[in-house]
């Protein structure tokens, strides 16, 4: 405060030539470290140098270049008169976040929206026709009830199994050790598990010796092979559901897991007193005691599986009747490029999350923390 | 009553060892069948790891050079043709004969002996790492070349990708969280009103107007382009995280700093991220975790640059271009998961605490 007005006193001329380095300083710094940053992009972009180098200069320039960036701006925001430095630290602070998110959440939400309305180049205003095709199309048709299948069976498996074993490992005597284990599908890629089950579900005819598990169980069981994925549609779907379920039931387990060590004992205790026996307990304490648990892990599996994509196109590519909408999005896009269409699709994902945006924004309004 | 619960306790803990057995069986599988040569894993299912009675060949015979492969094929009075012989023809007696050379017409006579050791090889990984060329030969005495995916350029580009992606967003976060939760600024609640709202924002919806930019910014294909999208992507739960972690630091240390004389910055820098390691560390490695794994914004953003391939998308090309051989693909996958694997079962606690704050995000 005292040397704002110090300085405000002072001709404009003298506070220039007191303050002139400094302002030079204040510029060329910010400059010099521009040229070296955009230097770096560059040898990453075009060099022709071994690969380890390139990662190493990659890791180096990504990771160091924002701190960088933030103690340059925080340099030049501390060089300003100290109430203006007040006034503006937060932004330094808070800015590139939301920047970042202006531009790839908060911009592209809009510009879909308005691509959505469109014809498939974006040329053309067409109202609500991607729309009406969207919910007409058969191939949009038959993805939405794929999506509904993934969404009934995938998540209602992922949290009957999730929360069976999170009270079987509670009672067993390896909790840690079958947690893992459970867990452990939760670090492989979907493009992995696409690989993994496809190995699973792999089909020779007859003559040959089956290599896949499962048409070797059903040959040694005295049964015929079958082509699991391609088969009497729209059962195959069940067959990639299954890798899904098995990739994220670790997750509701876990979630469950320590939602059940915070069931009170007392309460079980006084109720095994009381004569009740297991499964009253079960459905009268623990699953009342955890019900908000089981709708937080059952809408973050209800939209994980919405926006499913991987392990379609992975496993199926999207044929023999198992597209779903994240792989018709995708195809709208990049094969079709329908930008209009691609965009309706998308907008309609938002929609279905719209409900849960809602519950969250609630429930951090009742959190109140400021 | 106390035998019961003894009984309760063994039946919990076997159904909890299938299931668990169940589970572990399709990563297994895959691991073993890397491990297998091309020709093991072509001829007999993965299980066969175990010990068990195997076909091996005791001796060689040679048919007359002039046998005829489309009609009947007697050998050593039995008579068969040529599909079964090369599948292998039992017969009967405890021998099956099957096809060596099928154009130099020799045949190998084998008797069943009991397999302890399973032959294991590190060739499919040698394979998937490096560009080099591969010879297989097949039992019908046809060689088969193939070329090695080079899958090490792929894994660099996957740290490469992996690493910045992962810090940039914590930093960014960081500063953000600290910002939200200790800094007095105008429109402070509305700005976080949206970052809550941006939780469950589908990516999906950023990817074309996002692709649009990078064209015209040049930056299609770019490390900087992935990163930027990943952190995008990645913000909303990380501020959403560590807001909540450094909200509810004591004002008091933060008061006596002030004191002291310290700057935001200084007490961000030396307070306030020392002191959020565990959300920190949560967080780093659920979005590590996430971004490793990615297929879709590595296909969008990098899909035009081979050179800069990440590895789910060196494996997804691999299934649809290579889809039936599994020497190759076992070993690509189990390589992609490699690093994942070490890392969750490093630092299980902290990923676990991620994914459950995680669980707000959609």
């Amino acid at each position: 405060m005292q040397t704002l007005t110090k300085t405000k006193k002072a001709s404009p001329l003298v506070w220039l030539g007191a303050n002139g380095l400094r302002i030079l300083v204040s510029i060329a710094v910010p400059v010099i470290t521009f040229m070296v940053m955009r230097w770096g992009f560059m040898f990453l972009r075009d060099s022709e140098a071994p690969k380890l180098v390139i990662a190493l200069v990659a890791i180096i320039w990504g990771v160091g270049g924002v701190a960088v960036l933030y103690l340059l701006m925080n340099w030049v925001v501390e060089q300003l008169p100290t109430d203006w430095t007040r006034r503006v630290q937060p932004f330094v602070f808070i800015g590139p976040a939301m920047a970042i998110l202006t531009w790839f959440l908060l911009i592209p939400t809009v510009r879909t929206l308005y691509l959505s309305v469109m014809n498939r180049n974006s040329t053309e205003f067409v109202g609500l026709s991607n729309y009406i095709a969207a919910f007409t199309e058969r191939a949009m048709i038959e993805s939405f009830r794929n999506n509904l299948l993934w969404i009934l069976v995938g998540t209602s498996a992922c949290v009957i199994l999730g929360l069976l074993i999170a009270i079987l490992a509670d009672r067993s005597s390896f909790e840690t050790v079958a947690k893992s284990l459970i867990f452990l599908p939760m670090a492989i890629s979907f493009v992995g598990a696409g690989v993994i089950w496809r190995f699973i579900y792999y089909y020779r005819p007859a003559n040959l010796t089956q290599i896949g598990l499962l048409n070797a169980v059903i040959v040694g069981l005295g049964g015929e092979p079958q082509a699991w994925t391609t088969l009497i549609q729209p059962w195959n779907n069940l067959f990639l559901i299954l890798a899904g379920v098995w990739l994220q039931t670790g997750f509701a387990m876990v979630v469950f897991s320590s939602a059940l060590k915070g069931v009170p004992e007392d309460l079980l205790e006084a109720a095994r007193v009381d004569g009740a026996n297991e499964i009253q307990i079960f459905f009268g304490i623990i699953i009342p005691q955890i019900k908000g648990t089981i709708i937080t892990v059952t809408t973050t599996i209800v939209i994980f599986f919405l926006k499913i994509f991987d392990i379609v196109i992975v496993m199926t590519g999207g044929q023999y009747g198992t597209e779903v909408i994240g792989t018709q999005f995708y195809r709208q896009f990049f094969s079709n490029r329908n930008f209009g269409y691609g965009s309706a699709i998308a907008i309609l994902l938002l929609i279905a999350v719209i409900p849960i945006m809602i519950y969250n924004l609630r429930q951090f309004g009742e959190r109140e923390a400021f | 009553m106390k035998k019961q619960q003894k009984l309760g306790k063994l039946v919990v803990n076997i159904v909890l060892f299938i299931i668990c057995a169940l589970w572990t069986i399709p990563t297994l599988g895959l691991l073993v069948s890397s491990v297998r040569t091309r020709d093991d894993i072509l001829s007999s299912g993965w299980w066969k790891f175990l010990p068990h009675r195997e076909w091996v060949a005791e001796r060689e015979i040679a048919l007359p050079e002039d046998t005829n492969l489309k009609e009947a094929i007697t050998v050593e009075g039995f008579t068969t043709d040529d599909d079964t012989l090369q599948l292998g023809f039992e017969a009967g007696n405890g021998t099956r004969y099957q096809w060596v050379n099928r154009r130099e017409r020799t045949v190998a006579v084998q008797g069943q002996e009991w397999v302890i050791f399973p032959k294991l090889t590190f060739a499919n990984y040698s394979n998937v790492l490096t560009g080099k060329e591969y010879t297989y030969n097949n039992p019908d005495g046809t060689t088969k070349t193939e070329k090695g995916t080079d899958m090490s350029s792929a894994f660099l580009n996957s740290v490469a990708v992996a690493i910045p992606s992962t810090v940039i967003p914590i930093l960014i976060a960081a500063f953000a969280a600290y910002g939200f939760a200790w800094m007095k600024f105008p429109g402070r609640k509305a700005l976080f009103v949206i970052v809550v709202a941006l939780l469950v924002v589908p990516l999906q919806l950023a990817l074309i107007p996002v692709l649009k930019d990078y064209v015209n910014l040049k930056l299609n294909g770019t490390y900087l382009a992935v990163w930027l999208a990943h952190t995008g992507f990645g913000l909303p739960l990380a501020i959403y995280l560590l807001f909540n972690y450094i909200s509810t630091i004591p004002r008091d240390i933060f008061e006596s700093a002030f004191i002291d004389g310290a700057s935001h910055f200084t007490i961000f820098t030396k307070l306030v991220l020392p002191l959020s390691v565990p959300a920190l560390a949560s967080f780093a490695i659920f979005q590590f975790m996430w971004v490793w794994n990615d297929y879709l914004v590595a296909l969008v953003f990098i899909g035009s640059k081979p050179d800069v391939q990440v590895m789910t998308m060196r494996l997804a090309e691999m299934v649809g271009s290579r889809g039936q051989d599994w020497h190759v693909l076992t070993a690509g996958a189990f390589i992609s998961m490699l690093l994942p694997l070490a890392v969750f079962f490093a630092l299980q606690r902290y990923f676990v605490r991620g994914l459950m704050a995680g669980s707000v995000k959609g």
